[in-house]
């Protein structure tokens, strides 16, 4: 029978959570590194028992620790994360130019195509590859060249957070970066170019519609409408229908269009997730309200999530990568918040239990259906 | 022969009791031992000092017989009570947060 298996990442380690398949029980894991802040943990498609895990302090760096009987045993291997060539320079806070220097990695997506390859997005921005299983990394230098002189960090650093791989075509990768935009490469990381237009950024750019610069916060898709994208923005909840290649507003409704994950629904690729929260400077739900926006119709019409969700008093927060679906019949959903509760639904979002509480902060959550 | 002392987060890395000896060859320094450490204990690798410079990561702190050495060049040769074994040189991660 099949196993569900949820990974989560937090500021304090990383935990496993098992269920059968139909999601009524789990079972919680001891903490996996415990101490170490675990940015984000993630398994294969082609092994689901290859499990990939990046831990790290800022006492002792960055490690990257790999599974291959599904997280019960772990082993260390490669961290060396160097910059290829030329290290050069971004914009700064200020306005002025600094040099890139690594901090950590904040995103793992192994490959859909071979097994032995695995990205890493970092902090200071930029994208690694491994094929070796993640024993040695490679930079993919050319991302830095899409204007990298223009790119600045936000408030949790420049960071290199979203990974999305085509499910048919291995040439295409697209990656989102903070706060410089969404990128595009459609000759396996070669090449690349800012998939930004339609962003619009009132408030935060000198120029609005500039093709670099923008916060995206987080992007999705379902792999049967590799050309459909969502993203959820610092501010406002975007469409392309042309794999980046134009952005359209879908906010719609929403009571907020501030928020970092999104998701979309596994078997259907106009139903699509996100959990506002209040603004910028107010990183939790409006109205002390914690809850899910659905919307089937690709965006623009939304209904709120409530039922099993605190709805008064609730002042916690979602992180971009801290939600993840399922791909069983009856697709399940899953976030972690920065108050350490895990929320579970199996039914599309229709209902929610917690699955684990009192966690520290929770980073990231991916969910693997094991067979 | 030398006794080295990590921080507990480094020994479970690492899969090392509270003590580490190594045998050093003169002169024995910092330098020195961190080599040992990293070919020995190859988790260990990128923690202590930062793959890019090779400098000491800026929490981790080397005190030697009483003293922080943390700021000494790290080819100056340690203390003869730490390289007689008679003490350890401890490696510790500073105390730093709220």
């Amino acid at each position: 029978m099949a196993t569900v298996r949820v990974l989560v990442g937090t500021q304090k380690g990383a935990f496993i959570l098992t269920s059968d398949t139909s999601r009524r029980a789990w079972t919680v894991s001891e903490p996996l590194f415990g101490g170490w802040e675990v940015y984000h943990v993630k398994g294969s498609p082609l092994d689901p028992q290859r499990i990939y895990a990046a831990q790290s302090t800022g006492w002792f760096g960055q490690l990257i620790q790999r599974s291959d009987d599904g997280g019960k045993s772990w082993n260390t291997v490669g961290n060396e994360f160097a910059y290829c060539g030329e290290v050069g320079t971004h914009q700064w806070y200020d306005g002025s130019q600094h040099p890139w220097e690594f901090n950590r990695v904040w995103h793992l997506e192994p490959d859909l195509h071979d097994a032995e390859t695995v990205y890493a997005g970092v902090e200071d921005a930029a994208l690694f590859r491994s094929v070796d299983g993640g024993q040695s990394w490679q930079e993919l230098p050319a991302l830095r060249a899409a204007h990298g002189e223009l790119w600045q960090p936000g408030a949790g650093g420049m960071c290199l957070h979203t990974i999305l791989l085509h499910p048919t075509d291995p040439q295409r990768i697209i990656v989102a970066i903070s706060a410089a935009g969404a990128f595009r490469s459609d000759d396996g990381g070669e090449s690349w170019r800012g998939i930004n237009h339609g962003l619009v950024s009132n408030w935060e750019l000198p120029d609005p519609h500039a093709n670099v610069g923008h916060c995206v916060h987080n992007l999705a898709m379902n792999p049967a409408r590799p050309d459909l994208l969502f993203m959820q923005k610092h501010w406002d909840v975007m469409r392309s229908d042309n794999g980046g290649d134009d952005w359209r507003e879908i906010s719609g409704n929403l009571p907020s269009d501030f928020g970092f994950p999104i998701a979309v629904h596994a078997h259907e690729p106009e139903t699509v997730y996100v959990i506002p929260i209040k603004s910028d400077s107010e990183h939790f739900p409006p109205e002390g309200k914690l809850r899910v926006y659905r919307s089937r119709t690709g965006g623009g019409e939304w209904e709120a999530l409530t039922h099993g969700l605190p709805q008064e008093h609730c002042y916690t927060n979602v992180l971009r990568d801290a939600m993840a679906v399922d791909t069983l019949e009856e697709c399940g959903l899953y976030f972690g918040t920065t108050s350490g509760h895990l929320y579970a639904s199996a039914d599309g979002g229709d209902h929610w239990t917690v699955i684990a509480q009192h966690l520290p902060k929770v980073l990231s959550v991916e969910v693997q259906v094991v067979p | 022969m030398i006794r080295v002392r990590l921080p507990m987060h480094l020994r479970n890395l690492a899969g090392v009791a509270r003590e580490i000896e190594l045998e050093v060859p003169a002169p024995v320094t910092i330098s020195a031992v961190l080599d040992l450490l990293e070919r020995d204990y190859p988790a260990l690798r990128g923690t202590l000092r930062r793959y890019d410079t090779g400098e000491r990561r800026p929490f981790i702190r080397f005190f030697a017989g009483g003293e922080d050495i943390s700021h000494d060049p790290t080819d100056r040769p340690l203390p003869a009570a730490v390289v007689d074994a008679k003490e350890h040189l401890l490696i510790i991660g500073a105390m730093a947060g709220g």
